[in-house]
């Protein structure tokens, strides 16, 4: 009896990403770009209402944050770059088309470094492109018969969008680019990056080769996926429903499929036969964009050091593992209170500590706070741990106080110092004082004592945690552990 | 003392106005009642603002007892009805706006109040600007004043004709293939097209976006040169615009015709000429080599024949996407009773829109398709750009090109309605210089069979001076243009 070798498919993943730029105003017109929090329809004007013969003018600030992402992820900047007209009707495009790019865009190529599922890898991008959001429409039914509302607030807002080839490999690495880029955009402080918020949005084309093989298989499109797991559980379904039809002969269908969040499944949404011709042509409004050298240049001189960068930094500088450094350069803003804590903590060797706290019980308080919460939103700020992990390092409070000195300053942003003298947190180090609660620890527990005097050198450590509980944490440790020793020796 | 005589141009209401003679509020007030007694018979409006006339001719007043010298103050002024003005409907001669009420000015618009000026009322246009004659106006077509049973020209027929029926003495149209010039041609006035970026096109309802221009209708150069000077120069809401100064046009008026070195193309006169026009254009160079302009009639531009057929890709194009945005969602005419969102979307522009408007909105649409915008949007750039150079080098020998204006006279209404062609023929001479975006004017140079004739000079980019001291000599050399029609109150 022979068994029919299963065919091994390889998935190849490339992602289309719309980024929302936090710039002041919008794309083309002066109003505020941020609708986040606005009332609808009050953040309009006749451009990005689209009425009747207003001209768009090009927002400087977006097409500078585009060419800085660009130059983050090592594009090329072409001298030259031009606006054009995608034209589709629907009740959310304004002007019954939209300014995007076609042929010229602002940023050419360049690659983004992911954590691959086979270590680091290179993921290739093919452009990135500004273009212009759309109004949003708000389905009702809450009458006779259902309706739609229109908020204009989103029309105009600056978008650039980016696309890669398709050098992913998995869902896994699908959600690692998107990570990694959603990173990279916040470190810029070009976008919030906000999937909820709608301010980084992405399109997953993918398709199914068997393994070993070259030609790309046909493309399906996956739409609807607002997380990053939903990324990942996308592809990895698709992988297993185009396996099956593959695997029992059948033949894909290009169309446009879309996740469905309960189940991890996708559902087809449109075939690609009533795919739209967008009859792109040039802008007629705006004259082709020039983008000098000595712009990009100045551009190149406004980026911040990028999270890979940082993170092989601190280790370097601060000696500190690698999974460590990551966290801190996590965000920029995290990043920005660990060095900053460093400098307060008034000796680079005290870096070390002031990760542990960073990683440990401050990111336990702002993890209380939300998923995105940074130091700059409490009351505790670098200088609070810097001071925090000088004190402990200068034997002025123990471990154990300053955990309580850290709560105490996250509720009234009071200093490290202050609260040590405040609460008489200060470290007890003498040794009358100790060897007298060392001495009551002993009366109080003799069975400790006997596994001691037994040969269980671990049972001190329970007794120097009930001369700590004694003390309130106050008692220098090593004080405590001599203290005890002496007794239990003696008593031998 | 002189007294209100509504046949003087402008300048001479301006000179009469700061002398005391009368104010701008009595000014406007005949100019009202000339109007209301000329439209049964001309229909050159679509709206007349008797309301915000007389509110700017109070202010004008204002300004002319303090003293304003500025050359607009208190002087009627029409505006074409594509020109959207806040407060006051902008139609665009279509259904689909007819009751479009715009919250915002175009910045011509404002300009011209800056400039004191008076707007007595929004001129009728075919619809959306496309067309001849306007007899592609939903509200019905505008006459010409010198034969009731003719057209005007157009598309900006009714800024002409109310210029030309001396109701106003200045107006303001635009021109996208000629939209100025021809109607200016065949109402026996001035009209000029400014250079492509020297006037804003910021609320100026778009047609077609690389080729529209606004510009001014006048009875004599001086007229024409100020309504320019008032409009003209950088808006930084059009990135179309571009920031050159504007000189002071009348300044230049003193250097004439000696020396002028004009080229004339023989191209343009040998072929498909109406009756008497020839020979109109033939006396008018005579009248320029006799003040001593240089003719020289070799030169030639051997692309410009290709013009229109580049015309009848681009400005579609364009038009099919600029008019994307009727759809009955947000403003003007709307279907609401459909199946579905997308039918009554489809059901708004069936009916809102008139079938020259859908003519060109689906050549456009078919010219930009998959697989065809290579064969003919691409390729009509190209030989747009090859025009360009062709005046390019034209200009480098020659300091104005002079054609006829337009290759007939006004022809009687319903003639040509039924042949799109033959009415595209009538721009034959006025596109070629929309797809190369220089400046031209139409000058009026005599009669045909008691029908205006007009001949075009074209300049080069942003030298508009240079053809209004052109025209200027002209018309002082000359008794053309100097006629007024008859038969109108």
């Amino acid at each position: 009896m022979t068994t029919k070798a299963r065919t091994e498919y390889e998935v190849v993943v490339g992602v289309e990403v719309h980024v929302q730029l936090k710039t002041r105003s919008k794309m083309f017109c002066a109003c505020p770009r941020d609708y986040y929090n606005a009332e609808p329809n009050t953040h309009v004007c006749p451009v990005c209402l689209g009425a009747p013969g207003v001209l768009p003018v090009i927002n400087r600030e977006a097409v500078h944050f585009t060419i800085l992402a660009g130059l983050a992820m090592g594009c090329e900047i072409p001298a030259e770059s031009k606006f054009d007209r995608k034209n589709y009707p629907y009740p959310d495009l304004m002007k019954g088309y939209q300014i995007s790019q076609y042929d010229r865009p602002l940023c050419v190529g360049g690659a983004l470094e992911i954590e691959g599922d086979d270590g680091p890898k290179t993921v290739r991008l093919e452009r990135i492109h500004l273009e212009e959001d759309t109004a949003r429409l708000l389905h009702r039914d809450d009458g006779a018969e259902p309706y739609s509302l229109i908020d204009v607030n989103r029309s105009g807002v600056p978008l650039m969008e980016l696309v890669t080839k398709p050098d992913m490999r998995s869902g896994h690495e699908t959600a690692a680019f998107l990570r990694t880029l959603r990173q990279l955009l916040r470190y810029l402080e070009i976008s919030d990056a906000d999937m909820e918020k709608g301010s980084f949005r992405f399109d997953v084309n993918l398709s199914l080769r068997p393994r070993g093989t070259q030609p790309l298989g046909t493309k399906v499109e996956l739409k609807n996926m607002n997380s990053f797991r939903s990324a990942q559980r996308g592809v990895e379904f698709e992988v297993q429903r185009q396996s099956a039809i593959l695997e029992s002969g059948g033949r894909i269908l290009l169309e446009t499929r879309g996740f469905v969040d309960a189940t991890g499944e996708t559902a087809s949404q449109r075939s690609k036969e009533e795919a739209h011709d967008y009859r792109y042509f040039p802008e007629p409004d705006l004259p082709p964009l020039r983008i000098p050298a000595e712009e990009v240049a100045a551009l190149r001189e406004r980026l911040p050091e990028l999270p890979d960068a940082k993170r092989a930094r601190f280790e370097r500088e601060y000696g500190l593992p690698h999974d460590e450094a990551a966290l801190l350069a996590e965000t920029r803003a995290r990043a920005g209170a660990f060095e900053e804590a460093v400098r307060a903590a008034g000796d680079p060797k005290r870096a070390r500590a002031v990760a542990h706290w960073l990683i440990g019980d401050v990111a336990r308080h702002l993890n209380a706070l939300g998923a995105d919460a940074e130091l700059a939103d409490t009351r505790v700020t670098p200088a609070h741990i810097g001071e925090l992990a000088r004190l402990v390092e200068e034997r002025t409070v123990t471990a154990s106080s300053a955990k309580e000195v850290l709560d105490a300053a996250f509720e009234s942003g009071e200093m490290p110092a202050a609260i040590v003298e405040a609460r008489g947190l200060r470290i007890v180090s003498d040794a009358g004082a100790i060897d007298e609660v060392a001495r009551r620890v002993i009366e109080a527990n003799p069975k400790a004592v006997d596994d001691y005097r037994g040969g269980k050198e671990s049972a001190i450590k329970f007794l120097v945690g009930q001369v700590m509980r004694e003390m309130r944490g106050r008692a220098d440790p090593n004080g405590a552990t001599e203290a005890l020793r002496s007794h239990l020796e003696a008593g031998r | 003392m002189a007294t209100l005589d509504l046949d003087v141009p402008a300048h001479e209401h301006a000179a009469r106005m700061r002398a005391g003679d009368y104010t701008a509020r009595a000014l406007a007030e005949a100019t009202l009642a000339r109007i209301r007694a000329q439209e049964p018979a001309l229909h050159a409006y679509v709206t007349i603002t008797e309301e915000l006339a007389r509110a700017q001719a109070d202010a004008a007043d204002a300004r002319l007892r303090a003293g304003d010298a500025a050359p607009l103050v208190g002087i009627p002024v029409g505006v074409k009805d594509l020109l959207c003005t806040r407060g006051v409907r902008t139609t665009a001669s279509s259904r689909m706006l007819e009751r479009f009420v715009p919250f915002y000015d175009c910045t011509v618009v404002e300009r011209l109040q800056a400039a004191g000026a008076v707007i007595v009322g929004k001129t009728n246009l075919d619809e959306f600007a496309m067309g001849s004659s306007t007899e592609h106006s939903a509200f019905g077509p505008t006459r010409n004043p010198w034969d009731l049973e003719r057209v005007p020209g157009g598309s900006s027929g009714g800024s002409a004709a109310t210029v030309a029926a001396r109701g106003v003495p200045i107006s303001l149209g635009t021109d996208t293939g000629g939209s100025i010039r021809q109607p200016a041609a065949l109402c026996g006035i001035l009209g000029l097209k400014p250079t492509y970026g020297r006037v804003s096109r910021y609320g100026v309802v778009a047609f077609a976006s690389s080729l529209d221009q606004v510009g001014p209708f006048g009875r004599d150069a001086e007229d024409v040169a100020n309504l320019l000077g008032a409009i003209a120069g950088h808006d930084e809401r059009d990135s179309t615009t571009v920031p050159v100064p504007v000189p002071d046009y009348t300044a230049g008026f003193a250097r004439g015709l000696a020396g002028l070195r004009v080229g004339v193309p023989e191209q343009f006169l040998e072929r498909g000429l109406g009756p008497g026009v020839r020979e109109a254009i033939e006396e008018a160079i005579a009248v320029f080599e006799h003040a001593g302009a240089i003719i020289d009639r070799s030169v030639a531009l051997p692309t410009a024949g290709a013009a229109l057929a580049v015309y009848y890709i681009i400005a579609p194009s364009e038009a099919s996407a600029n008019l994307a945005r009727y759809d009955g969602v947000k403003y003007g005419f709307a279907v609401t009773d459909g199946a579905s969102v997308e039918a009554e979307m489809s059901e708004t522009r069936g009916r809102g829109f008139g079938s020259e408007v859908k003519r060109r909105i689906m050549l456009g649409t078919y010219a930009l398709s998959a697989g065809y915008y290579d064969a003919y949007y691409l390729k009509a750039q190209k030989v747009r750009t090859v025009i360009t150079r062709e005046f390019e080098s034209a200009f480098a020998e020659h300091d104005v090109i002079l054609t006829p204006t337009s290759p007939t006279t006004a022809f009687r209404l319903g003639e040509k309605l039924e042949d799109p062609y033959a009415m595209y023929l009538n721009d034959l001479f006025t596109i070629p210089v929309n797809i190369s975006g220089d400046p031209a004017i139409s000058i009026p140079c005599g009669f045909a069979d008691g029908l205006p004739v007009g001949l075009q000079l074209i300049g080069r980019h942003f030298d508009e001076a240079t053809l209004l001291a052109a025209a200027n000599a002209y018309g002082e050399a000359t008794d053309a243009g100097k006629a007024s029609p008859a038969a109108l109150p």
